[in-house]
């Protein structure tokens, strides 16, 4: 065997985080098998019929920009990414008299530690994104955009580049698109290892072929984006929204979910459960299902804990986790986030202390360094919280994490201060003791015997 | 020197952006000189610097900026173990560990033979896959038990004493 030929035994197949049987009603996941992510079949799954309705060659009449926007904002469609901002609104945002260029870029730069979704679109359904792409184009009468695909899933830039050559030469991408009088220039473009790129305006600074580093807003995207000129950026998720709910109507997409927060989402659950992987459920299904989907805790041991929303998500304890409902307002009045929709889970042999050691070295290492109290702050909460985890910790060490956490909080340029605050503020309110207990005893509260026994 | 197939990558990048925002394709050839060369040298920074028409630094300060590119010549092959929460959960950590002593490196580190450099990594994005790994920046191998690793780098090495790559 070649060098190709050793790795190719370890790449991922789809099995199992995607093409198994535990979704619920899934849109974007919905028959896939990892052989058929190519034009035509995604064609004989309905695919670029949405296209078809909204330029007006399914038979009836062309629906208007207007028209395309307002379905969205029916839809309850918020922003996958991590924000859940109404998508529809958003575009609305979007000069529609503009006399430049627009640009549209989605955001696949998937870093949050916990988020593996978009990866597995990407790779096994790349042309619903890619038609959904087109759909907001029209919707808000723009021809050039950009996929910005995070650099560590090489093999998924790679698989939508092919698919957008497929695109292409059908004549879904273009000039004149299906003999229309709308053309929609859509390419790829990779990152190479900066998860803060995934904010949106380090993402286009990083399109411009500089650092990342976040910019000021105001001005918003919609008004200096891309290049300085207007720019509307939405996560992959949920552009593969989009074809679904054309199809079906905006009320049809909020039915499937609840009030607020229409449409299905796919969680990916990692960490302590027996299945890890994507799960694709409608918005409000409880955690617990989610739960029980993922083939339940680990090693039938109990949850202690759950990071309900990507790594930059406050951590909740288990009773108010399973007490919770898998949608944007269940989750925020539980004091946490839906973000990404990753989900980690932790069960009852984790040392809380251990785990935010980790995450504060990551937020410390991503910090780009622009602004003084996210590039010293995190710097700083993670060398306290190293010193807890190493026995060396200080009886007021807990007070001046929350104190410098607070301070981080609100005072950046972008979000990642506070991502990197949250999730120490959190673990020192619902774990406070744990903390407590490694200071006064120089040890993990958690029996060491079982945390090497679960691993 | 920056041969003419090169040259045909970086064209087909420059060509996906507007004609006087050439340097937005600053990441992808820098990421196409990674393949080939396995590093990012300053002098290459030079030269895709003087095709873009950017001034060296700023094609420097992107090197520097991204954690996937190597300023430095590297093993062979660039094994990226992924050790945060997610995947700490499920014994990336561990992997990483294994193979520090499988390699007889710490991280950071090339073996003596120039066959393989160990790194630990930030999240790749691939967390129910756990524990997960890149090779070279391009090959992400999942699930990767003790076992599996043995069969990676042993495949690996066998491969190089065959002389293919």
């Amino acid at each position: 065997m070649n060098a190709q030929q050793v790795l190719a035994q370890f790449a991922a197949t789809g099995v199992q985080t995607c093409f198994h049987d535990r979704h619920i009603e899934p849109q974007i996941y919905a028959g896939l098998n990892g052989s058929n992510w190519q034009l035509k079949d995604y064609e004989a799954r309905g695919g670029y019929q949405a296209l078809r309705k909204v330029l007006g060659l399914d038979g009836a009449e062309a629906l208007t920009q207007d028209q395309v926007i307002a379905t969205v904002k029916e839809s309850g469609l918020r922003g996958r990414g991590g924000a859940g901002f109404p998508t529809g609104l958003k575009w609305s945002f979007m000069p529609r008299q503009f006399p430049g260029q627009k640009y549209l870029v989605c955001n696949s730069d998937e870093g949050e530690p916990g988020t593996c979704k978009d990866r597995d679109i990407l790779m096994y359904n790349p042309h619903i994104v890619i038609e959904g792409m087109i759909i907001a184009a029209y919707a808000m009468g723009i021809t050039v955009g950009y996929n910005y695909i995070h650099g560590e899933i090489f093999s998924a830039y790679d698989r939508f580049e092919a698919a957008l050559e497929e695109a292409r030469a059908a004549g879904y991408l273009g000039n004149a698109i299906l003999g229309s009088s709308f053309s929609f220039q859509l390419h790829a473009a990779h990152g190479f290892g900066a998860y803060i790129c995934g904010e949106e305006t380090a993402l286009l600074e990083s399109l411009e072929g500089k650092k990342g580093q976040p910019r000021f807003k105001p001005p918003f995207p919609a008004s200096f984006g891309l290049y300085g000129k207007p720019t509307t950026i939405n996560n992959t998720e949920t552009f593969a929204a989009v074809p679904w709910i054309i199809r079906n109507g905006g009320a049809a997409y909020l039915a499937c979910g609840k009030p607020n927060n229409g449409g299905t989402k796919i969680y990916s659950v990692s960490g302590d459960v027996e299945k890890p992987g994507n799960y694709e459920v409608p918005m409000g299904t409880p955690f617990a299902k989610l739960l029980e989907l993922a083939g339940g805790v680990r090693k039938g041991r109990q949850l202690k804990a759950v990071i309900p929303g990507g790594s930059s998500s406050p951590v909740l304890p288990a009773d108010i986790m399973m007490a919770c409902t898998m949608d944007y307002d269940s989750i925020a009045k539980a004091g946490s986030m839906l973000g990404s929709g990753a989900v980690i889970v932790m069960d009852d042999s984790r040392c809380m202390v251990k785990a935010l050691q980790r995450l504060s070295y990551f937020y410390m290492h991503e910090s780009c360094g622009q602004c003084t109290p996210c590039r010293e702050g995190t710097g700083w909460l993670s060398r306290v919280v190293d010193r807890i985890e190493g026995g060396q910790g200080r009886a007021a060490d807990m007070d001046l994490l929350d104190n410098v956490a607070e301070s981080i909080m609100g005072r950046t340029i972008c979000a990642l201060g506070d991502a990197a605050a949250m999730p120490v503020r959190a673990m020192i309110k619902h774990f406070r003791h744990e903390f407590e207990h490694h200071v006064a005893h120089k040890t993990c509260m958690v029996a060491t015997a079982a945390e090497q026994a679960s691993e | 020197m920056i041969s003419e197939s090169t040259k045909a990558r970086f064209a087909r990048e420059v060509a996906k952006y507007p004609a006087d925002q050439k340097q937005s394709a600053v990441m992808a050839c820098l990421a196409i000189v990674q393949q080939e060369q396995g590093f990012v040298s300053t002098d290459a920074e030079r030269e895709v610097a003087a095709y873009l028409g950017m001034a060296p630094m700023a094609v420097h300060e992107v090197t520097t900026f991204y954690n996937m590119y190597s300023q430095h010549e590297c093993g062979k092959y660039k094994l990226n173990v992924c050790t945060n929460l997610p995947c700490q959960l499920r014994d990336g950590q561990t992997a990483l560990h294994y193979l520090e002593k499988k390699l007889g490196v710490r991280m950071g580190e090339t073996t003596a033979d120039g066959l393989f450099t160990l790194q630990q990594s930030e999240c790749l994005g691939a967390c129910a896959d756990s524990p997960v790994m890149l090779v070279n920046d391009r090959a992400m191998c999942s699930f990767m038990s003790e076992e599996k690793l043995d069969q990676l780098v042993d495949g690996l090495r066998s491969a190089s004493s065959g002389g293919t790559r």
